[in-house]
């Protein structure tokens, strides 16, 4: 082991550039996402006929494949099909399809634990279907909707590394590529990768129990 | 339109893919809750140092990506002298990565089971294991099935980083049939379908013990 040959500062930045990019992945992963899961979460909610349950379907498909398969699906597979994306793009759809999968599952279980009693109460106070959604349901899931999707983010985070099998040059692509000048290497540079990925992750979970907490 | 013809010629090559992924998982479920049984005990533990082992490799595990973890037993090892099949590497990856959400899982349980019981037990005279054996576990097992259900459903579709390092599994050989058809789309489509046959009847039963529990409640 070489942890001074693995740790020259041209090596470390080079780890941190990958970390970047990861981190950029994982943010835009993570807004598109959300935003596609509250869409999907409020429709299979609001139990409109079709709709509902075609999404159901599809959202059952998506989480039940590995990621992996997706990415892979994204970046060989489409092009086929005519669509071509790069790697950055091809890695930021699957996790986008994977993701919303998820995370739509914590919106719609998130509204349903909303009490009856309070939509009925909102009705019958005049508020109709869509303001009762918007100003009573929505506000109150959110709440408790935070610390499951705080841990939906940290997967999101360690999932990005995934990607290193269509070599986008994220954390995991750049650590291969030092571990692949010299064996003794290989050991530092994971370790020092693993505490990368641990304190954002550790720091996103303190923060979720500490929401918890509060809310609890 | 799908060409069945892909699925049809390379049958036997899905199929070991499938058996290997399958065999992979069980091992990896097995493994995993042993180890992760072990680290919950510790977690629970009234020994203080013993906590401090279990919360470090559980908090440690779950904060780090899978493969890293996969790629610390089939490259890590291999560069202090131990070298691994990459079937095996890539299990012992899934083994102890899935161990440490395991252990969360039966921690959780366990402390699920109000307090006064343990009280009630230990004074009636049990002692601690036996107010464990008898008492809590029993109970904790109920609370725990249905996510140990979804742990499992993670561990298949988690297998498929076998894929990443040679591992023989589906991933591996749908990679293999990509190869020799130059058909992409196709041959990932049928993988998916095999994950899915796994993966399917495990959620759908997993979310009647969920229903079931949520009524006996």
């Amino acid at each position: 082991m070489d942890f001074i040959g693995a740790y020259t500062p041209s090596h470390l930045t080079f780890l941190l550039e990958g970390f970047w990019i990861t981190l950029q992945v994982a943010f835009l992963s993570i807004v598109f996402s959300f935003a596609i899961a509250i869409v999907v979460g409020v429709l299979r909610y609001a139990r409109i006929p079709v709709v509902s349950r075609i999404l159901a379907t599809v959202v059952e498909l998506v989480r039940n494949l590995p990621l992996l398969l997706i990415i892979f699906f994204t970046y060989f597979a489409l092009p086929e099909v005519g669509i071509k994306l790069d790697k950055f793009y091809a890695a930021v759809l699957a996790l986008v399809i994977f993701e919303a999968a998820m995370l739509s599952e914590i919106v719609r279980s998130g509204l349903n634990s909303v009490e009856k009693g309070q939509i009925e109460a909102a009705r019958s106070s005049g508020l109709n279907y869509v303001q009762t959604l918007w100003h009573v349901v929505l506000p109150q899931a959110l709440r408790r909707m935070v610390p499951p999707i705080v841990s939906q983010f940290i997967s999101l985070l360690k999932d990005t590394s995934l990607a290193v099998i269509i070599a986008l040059p994220e954390l995991m692509n750049h650590a291969q590529i030092i571990n692949g000048r010299n064996v003794n290497y290989v050991i530092p540079t994971f370790l020092l990768v693993a505490v990368m990925y641990f304190v954002v992750n550790y720091a996103l979970s303190i923060v979720s129990k500490r929401l918890e907490n509060k809310h609890a | 339109m799908i060409d069945f013809s892909i699925l049809i010629d390379h049958w036997d090559m899905y199929l070991e893919g499938f058996g290997n992924t399958l065999k992979a998982s069980l091992l990896a479920l097995i493994g995993s809750f042993v180890l992760g049984t072990i680290f919950a005990i510790f977690r629970i533990s009234p020994i203080r140092p013993l906590n401090w082992i279990g919360a470090a490799f559980v908090e440690f595990i779950r904060n780090i990506p899978l493969i890293l973890v996969v790629f610390l037993f089939f490259v890590g090892l291999p560069a202090i002298g131990i070298v691994l099949n990459p079937f095996l590497a890539g299990t012992m990856g899934l083994t102890v990565y899935t161990a440490a959400f395991i252990a969360e899982t039966i921690r959780a349980g366990i402390q699920a089971v109000p307090k006064g019981q343990t009280e009630a037990a230990r004074s009636s005279g049990l002692t601690y294991l036996q107010t464990m054996r008898y008492v809590i576990l029993p109970q904790a097992i109920k609370v725990v099935i249905p996510p140990m259900g979804n742990q499992f459903i993670n561990l298949v579709k988690n297998s498929s980083v076998l894929g990443v390092i040679a591992g023989l599994d589906l991933m591996y050989f749908g990679d293999l049939i990509a190869a020799d058809t130059f058909v992409t789309f196709d041959v990932y489509i049928f993988v998916g379908l095999f994950y899915l046959i796994l993966t399917l009847p495990l959620s759908s039963f997993v979310s009647y013990l969920e229903r079931r529990l949520a009524k006996g409640r």
